[in-house]
């Protein structure tokens, strides 16, 4: 197994403190903490309605947190909707792939900070041109443009919502299930955009649900069970059968990081 | 509402390729196409009286009023919402400029009768209260979460009511004589007039084709064949200047064309003929249908309702006020009602208490049938317009040939809901 590369030792680049979060009488999410340096993939893991969804969320501004203390970069961020989040270059992949299916690609990756002509007018040939540019990098095989995305297939479309992630220089990026509607090749791609994106700098967290995948592409993973965390480990120091007993059972590994 | 039959034999291919080549959206090709056959029909069933300049004259000054909310129905029908309440809308403009007109101004401010500032501020007066009662609407429903559907019924029986109330359940009228100008027969540019408007229109269009192709060259997009630039411009032209030719050959009655001279203190010359041209209300929607496709395909207004109408989480996270976007659709729809109550009233010649009755449904039937879906997220304003055309077209065609008005309603309303069923079936087919 590889090592962990990641340096630590610097202020990370985001950190969630405390965060809580309920619903009605059901605590959601319950005083986590969780952080991500520069560079790093840190896996989001828990059973279903563990509150990984509603913990990312409330730091892409789609929820408003009851309490606890967003720090990106050390300093303290207020983030209350998503308008907020993009400020902060955090951008979201959702699980469900929040796209607008009667809008074609460019409108879609666009959506919300449209390229304008002089006169305000939007301009999408400008737009068009610039996503052929991006989405060629990422999906060299990708035609169409013209079509709205409710025709593309699940990877064709999760492109779209990364290469949105990509363009707009995001320099953390929440991916919430990211390939849990994609095929074995496509699933592929989207890891190796994940490593190419870890080697630029970009912090990432990681929701999924398969353990494998979460050792071969995370640094560390934090577990949540019923809205509390667990623990946050080492992925490279921990075995499958010891996130798993986290995730399972609620039960941190002797040897924590 | 075309059909595109899966046939492939030679010539049908050819000809389906030469529209490709042009790159119409085939189902406004359809509209078009069954619009036409339902003018040939009601001509030929009318022994030649359906395609006279008289008609259609009439024809297009009786479809302005329910086209022009219908372009606005179509923002708030692709936002997944639907609004009853436009035709009761429409009465409390209306009653609002016609008492602005007929006692506010000459007796309160004391500008007597057809003063010329009467119609500016009887106008302003009715767009004020459209956009306000609109924008309160858009608050209940996008703030509050009540559902466009309730808002609107309840609207519908406030509103039409409010109108009784602000006239004492009278009809008010006559209305001033510069704000009868936009009702149609009294306000119409002349032949020389509606040529000008004709050409400029026609050169608009083909400078917009025009800027769209270099648009595209200078991105090296791929452009359609120069032939079918050509084609397209030149139906663009023909359409335009058709119309204003047919408008144009509608003449002015002898009798009023005699009290026209003698109103500026002249006399007649013997055997001169003049026709109506342009009506001011056909110049309206125009201008209206114009700014709607400009909001709706070029702005950024535009592309945040189409991504709300498709999926409104999505919109949300993209930072989009949908909220707010809500409060605009309906601030807009309203402004459209006062607009077309302005042409309501004016074609009347006054107010009255039934006025705009049943609109709600002929301006939902028009956004319908020409293409915005109730699903959300999908529809054009060219296709609601041309919607309003088309009911309008079957119902006086229908009056034409003798059919009685409760046999026209069960025609129309089973007509409304087979285009329905037929976009369906074309939807699926295509994959749109
Ligand atoms: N908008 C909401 N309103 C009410 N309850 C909610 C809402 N969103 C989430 N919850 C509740 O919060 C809890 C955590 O949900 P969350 O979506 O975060 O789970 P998750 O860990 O992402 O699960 P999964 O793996 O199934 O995606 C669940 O009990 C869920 O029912
Ligand atoms: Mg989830």
């Amino acid at each position: 197994m590889a090592q962990d590369k990641i340096d630590r030792s610097g202020t990370p680049l985001v950190e969630m403190r405390n965060m809580k979060k309920a619903f009605g009488g059901i605590h959601a999410v319950d005083g986590v903490t969780v952080d991500v340096y520069p560079g790093e993939v840190v896996g989001v893991l828990g059973h279903n309605g563990a509150g990984k969804s509603v913990l990312m969320k409330m730091l892409s501004g789609a929820i408003q947190r009851d309490s606890g203390e967003i720090y990106v970069n050390g300093e303290l961020a207020d983030i209350n909707n998503p308008r907020d989040a993009r400020r902060y270059q955090i951008e979201t992949i959702y699980q469900y792939l929040a796209l607008a299916d009667n809008l074609d690609a460019s409108a879609n990756l666009f959506l919300g900070r449209e390229l304008v002509t002089p006169l305000g007018l939007v301009d999408d040939a400008r737009m068009e041109a610039e996503t052929r540019k991006i989405m060629g990098r990422l999906t060299p095989n990708f035609r169409r443009y013209k079509t709205p995305v409710a025709g593309l297939s699940g990877g064709q479309r999760q492109s779209v919502a990364i290469s949105r992630a990509v363009y707009f220089n995001a320099k953390i990026l929440i991916m919430d299930e990211p390939t849990a509607a994609l095929g074995v090749e496509e699933t592929r791609m989207v890891a190796e955009l994940i490593d190419e994106l870890k080697k630029q700098g970009i912090g990432i967290f990681l929701i999924d649900h398969d353990i494998h995948q979460v050792k071969a592409l995370c640094d560390r993973a934090s577990v949540m069970k019923n809205g509390q965390l667990v623990g946050t480990v080492n992925v490279h120091e921990v075995t499958e059968d010891d996130l798993l007993g986290m995730i399972i059972l609620g039960k941190k590994p002797e040897k924590a990081a | 509402m075309s059909d595109a039959t899966q046939s492939h034999t030679p010539p049908k291919q050819a000809s389906r390729n030469f529209f490709q080549a042009l790159e119409i959206d085939t189902r406004l090709l359809g509209m078009i196409g069954a619009f036409i056959v339902l003018c040939l029909v009601f001509h030929v069933w009318t022994d030649g009286r359906f395609l006279t300049p008289r008609n259609v004259f009439n024809l297009t000054i009786q479809t302005v009023s329910v086209a022009i909310m219908a372009t606005g129905m179509v923002f708030v029908i692709v936002t997944r919402h639907i609004d009853l309440s436009v035709g009761a809308l429409l009465a409390t403009c209306s009653a609002m400029m016609a008492m602005t007109q007929t006692v506010v101004t000459p007796e309160w401010f004391g500008l007597g009768l057809n003063h010329p500032l009467t119609a500016p501020i009887a106008v302003i007066v009715g767009i004020v209260t459209g956009v306000v009662i609109g924008a309160f609407h858009g608050w209940l429903i996008g703030y509050l979460l009540i559902p466009a559907f309730i808002v609107t019924l309840g609207g519908l029986l406030v509103w039409r009511n409010v109108a009784w109330h602000l006239t004492k359940g009278q009809t008010i009228g006559p209305l001033d004589s510069t704000f009868q100008t936009f009702g149609g027969i009294n306000g119409t540019m002349g032949e020389t007039g509606s040529w000008i408007f004709g050409i400029l229109a026609t050169g608009l269009a083909i400078a917009l084709l025009l800027s769209a192709r270099r648009n595209k060259i200078r991105h090296e997009f791929p452009v359609k064949p120069l032939w079918a630039e050509f084609v397209l411009a030149g139906m663009v032209a023909a359409a335009i200047l058709g119309l204003v030719a047919v408008l144009n050959a509608y003449e002015i009655p002898e009798r009023r064309l005699v009290r026209m001279f003698e109103a500026r203190g002249e006399v007649m010359p013997e055997g001169f003929t003049a026709g109506y041209g342009v009506p001011y209300s056909v110049l309206i929607l125009v201008v209206i249908a114009t700014i709607m496709t400009v909001v709706a395909q070029r702005t950024r207004l535009g592309r945040y309702i189409f991504a709300t109408g498709g999926n409104p989480d999505a919109a949300m996270l993209s930072g989009i006020n949908t909220r707010l976007l809500t409060v605009k659709v309906f601030a807009i729809m309203g402004a459209l009602c006062a607009i077309s109550a302005v042409v309501a009233s004016a074609r009347l010649t006054f107010h009255s208490n039934d006025i705009g009755t049943l609109d709600e449904l002929r301006v939902i039937a028009a956004a319908v049938i020409g293409g915005t879906a109730l699903a959300g997220g999908l529809g054009t304003i060219y296709g609601a317009i041309l919607g309003a055309l088309i009911m309008q077209s079957l119902q006086s065609g229908m009056a034409m040939v003798g059919v009685e008005a409760p046999y026209q309603n069960i025609v129309v309303g089973i007509v409304l809901v087979l285009a329905v069923f037929i976009d369906i079936i074309y939807r699926k087919r295509t994959g749109a």
